[in-house]
C-alpha cells in the first residue's frame, strides 16, 4: 500500500503553499502557515533543500535527485513530505488534479 | 544506582525538538509584546503589574521599526498584550501595520473595546487572532479576581465577535484554586461563542506574587488539571504552560520545557526585552530594542540569552525520575516564589515544591510596578513612625559615657 502512495508521489509535481513561510534554523528550518497558523519543524537540512527544491521542479522524484537525497533513502523523504501536506503546507500543484 | 539523565553540552545533530530549542533558536517562536502598561482593570494576579502608562512607552514610529525587524527575521506571528493593549490610540494601526507587513498577530484584552465596529473590522483582517481574558465562568469567581464588571465586558466582546462573524476567538483562562472546578463550564462558554478555551498556568508574577498563595491550585487540585487536559487532548489550547504536570503521567501536547530566551522572549512596553513573559524583573532582562543592534541583537548576543541557552545545571532535579518529563519546571514560578532557580517547580506534581516552599527561601522585591497607587503595593512603604519610648524622658546613655553620673535619674 505505502509503495502505490510513493510511487504516486514521486512523478506529481507538488510545491510550497502559497500561505508558507520557511525560516532557516540552526537544525533545519522553521514553516508558518499563515492561513492555519501552523507551526512545523523541518528537522534535517536535507529535507529544507528537498522542499525548496519542490518549488522548481515538474515532479517529486525529480526534487529528490536534485537534493542529492540516496534513492535508498526516499521513502523517508516520501513519509516527511506526506506529514507535512497533511497540514497544507506543501500542496499538489493544479496540473496533476486530472 | 544512578539515573543516566544528561544535558548535551553542544546542539546536537538530529535528535528531539526538546534538545533543539534548548540551545536557541535564530528568532524567536513565540514572541509576546506588551504595548503599554495602561490597564481599565486592576487585576490582582496582573504578571505585569499593570495600570498606568509608563512615559518612556514606545511611539509609534519606534513601534513600526520593531515590527519591521520582526518581519526581517520572520518572526510570524506576535502575542500583544499590556496593559490592555486596546487603549493604545494607535493600537488598530499597529495592528494593521503588522499583519500588512507578515507579522500575524494574536492579541489578548478584556474585551474593553471589542465593539460592533471593531469586531466587525477583526472579522474581515486576515492573520489576526483575538483572545479574551476570562478568571471564572460566572461573574462572582471571575470580577473577585478580574474587578468589578468584568465579566460582562468580556461576554459582551465575544458576543461581538460570534455576532460580526469572527472566527474562532481564544478565551483565555489562568486557572486558580477558585476557578479549576469550572473548566467543564468555560469548555462551554467557548463552545457557545464559537471560541476555543485555552489554559494558562497561574505564575507568582508581578501582582501575581501577592495572591499566588491564595489562589495557586492545590496539589489535588493540580491532578484534575491534569486529567481534564489529557481529556481534552488538542481541543483546548495551553501555550504549553503546564509541563510542571507531564510527570503525572504522559506528557501533554505540545513543548515540555521551558522555553524562556530560547525559543520566547517578552517586549514590554518600553522596548525593554526580558527572557519570558512571565519574569518581567532586572534578573532576566536582556536588553532593549531602541539599543543600536535592535531586538536581533538583543535575541542572538544578550549575555543573559546566551546562558540560559548553554546547559543548565538542574541540580537535585537530575536525579529525579521524572527529570525528563519536565525539566525543572517554571524559571519564573522558581524566582517568584524564592526557590532556587536550579531546584524544583513549586507546584512540583512530584511533591518537592511544598516541601522546597517550606525551608527557608527569600522572594526577590518587584523591579518594576505599574500598578494605579490606589492599590496595595507590596513595595509600598510600610507606615511606622520613629520616636522615643514615652517611659523614657531624657536620652539613652551611650556605652561610652564618661561621666560617673551618666544614666542616673532621681
Amino acid at each position: 500500500m505505502t509503495t502505490t502512495v510513493i510511487d504516486t508521489m514521486l512523478d506529481e509535481e507538488w510545491g510550497l503553499s502559497p500561505a508558507v513561510a520557511l525560516r532557516p534554523e540552526p537544525f533545519g528550518a522553521m514553516a508558518y502557515h499563515f492561513g492555519n497558523r501552523k507551526l512545523t519543524f523541518l528537522k534535517k537540512p536535507e529535507l529544507v533543500s528537498v522542499v525548496r527544491s519542490l518549488n522548481q521542479c515538474t515532479t517529486v522524484r525529480a526534487a529528490l535527485m536534485q537534493a542529492g537525497i540516496p534513492e535508498a533513502q526516499w521513502h523517508a523523504y516520501i513519509a516527511a513530505l506526506h506529514s507535512l501536506a497533511a497540514t497544507d503546507m506543501i500542496r499538489a500543484s493544479e496540473g496533476n488534479k486530472q | 544506582m544512578s539515573i543516566g539523565i544528561t544535558t548535551p553540552l553542544v546542539r546536537p545533530t538530529g535528535g528531539s525538538l526538546v534538545d533543539q530549542f534548548e540551545f536557541g533558536l535564530d528568532a524567536p517562536i513565540c514572541l509576546t509584546w506588551e504595548l503599554t502598561y495602561a490597564c481599565n482593570l486592576a487585576c490582582v494576579h496582573c504578571l505585569s503589574s499593570s495600570g498606568k502608562r509608563d512615559p518612556r512607552e514606545l511611539t509609534t514610529e519606534q513601534c513600526e521599526a520593531v515590527i519591521d525587524e520582526l518581519q526581517r527575521m520572520q518572526v510570524f506571528y506576535v502575542n500583544i498584550g499590556g496593559g490592555e493593549p486596546t487603549i493604545r490610540p494607535d493600537f488598530w494601526h499597529l495592528l494593521q501595520y503588522a499583519v500588512d507587513h507578515q507579522v500575524g498577530v494574536k492579541f489578548s484584552t478584556n474585551g474593553i473595546r471589542i465593539d460592533k465596529e471593531k469586531a466587525a473590522f477583526l472579522a474581515s483582517t486576515p492573520y489576526v487572532d483575538v483572545q479574551i481574558s476570562l478568571d471564572g465562568a460566572t461573574a462572582d469567581v471571575n470580577d473577585y479576581v478580574r474587578g468589578p464588571g468584568s465579566y460582562a465586558t468580556a461576554i459582551r466582546a465575544l458576543e461581538n465577535l460570534k455576532e460580526a462573524g469572527f472566527k474562532d476567538a481564544k478565551i483565555s483562562v489562568v486557572v486558580t484554586r477558585q476557578n479549576v472546578g469550572q473548566l467543564d463550564e468555560f469548555k462551554r462558554i467557548a463552545d457557545e461563542h464559537g471560541a476555543t478555551l485555552r489554559l494558562t498556568r497561574l505564575r507568582p508574577s508581578g501582582r501575581g506574587a501577592d495572591v499566588w498563595d491564595e489562589l495557586h491550585p492545590l496539589p489535588e487540585q493540580q491532578r484534575t488539571i491534569y486529567n481534564w487536559l489529557i481529556a481534552n487532548g488538542e481541543n483546548v489550547l495551553t501555550g504549553d504552560s503546564f509541563f510542571h504536570l507531564a510527570p503525572f503521567g504522559e506528557s501533554l501536547p505540545g513543548l515540555n520545557l521551558c522555553g524562556a530566551g530560547r525559543v520566547v522572549c517578552l517586549i514590554d512596553p518600553v522596548g525593554d526585552v526580558y527572557a519570558c513573559p512571565f519574569a518581567i524583573h532586572e534578573t532576566f532582562l536582556a536588553g532593549n530594542v531602541l539599543s543600536e543592534g535592535g531586538f536581533k541583537e538583543v535575541w542572538q548576543e544578550s549575555a543573559l540569552f546566551t546562558e540560559l541557552r548553554s546547559p543548565q545545571t538542574s541540580g537535585a532535579c537530575t536525579k529525579c525520575s521524572f527529570f525528563d518529563a519536565c525539566r525543572g519546571g517554571c524559571m519564573a514560578a522558581k524566582f517568584f516564589t524564592g526557590l532556587p532557580l536550579d531546584g524544583p517547580d513549586p507546584e512540583c506534581v512530584q511533591g518537592y515544591g511544598e516541601a522546597a516552599l517550606a525551608g527557608e527561601r527569600s522572594r526577590p522585591q518587584p523591579s518594576q510596578d505599574h500598578s494605579r497607587s490606589a492599590l496595595p503595593k507590596r513595595a509600598q512603604p510600610v507606615m511606622v513612625q520613629i520616636g522615643m519610648r514615652p517611659d523614657i524622658s531624657s536620652p539613652p546613655v551611650s556605652a561610652c559615657a564618661a561621666s560617673p553620673l551618666a544614666g542616673f535619674q532621681p
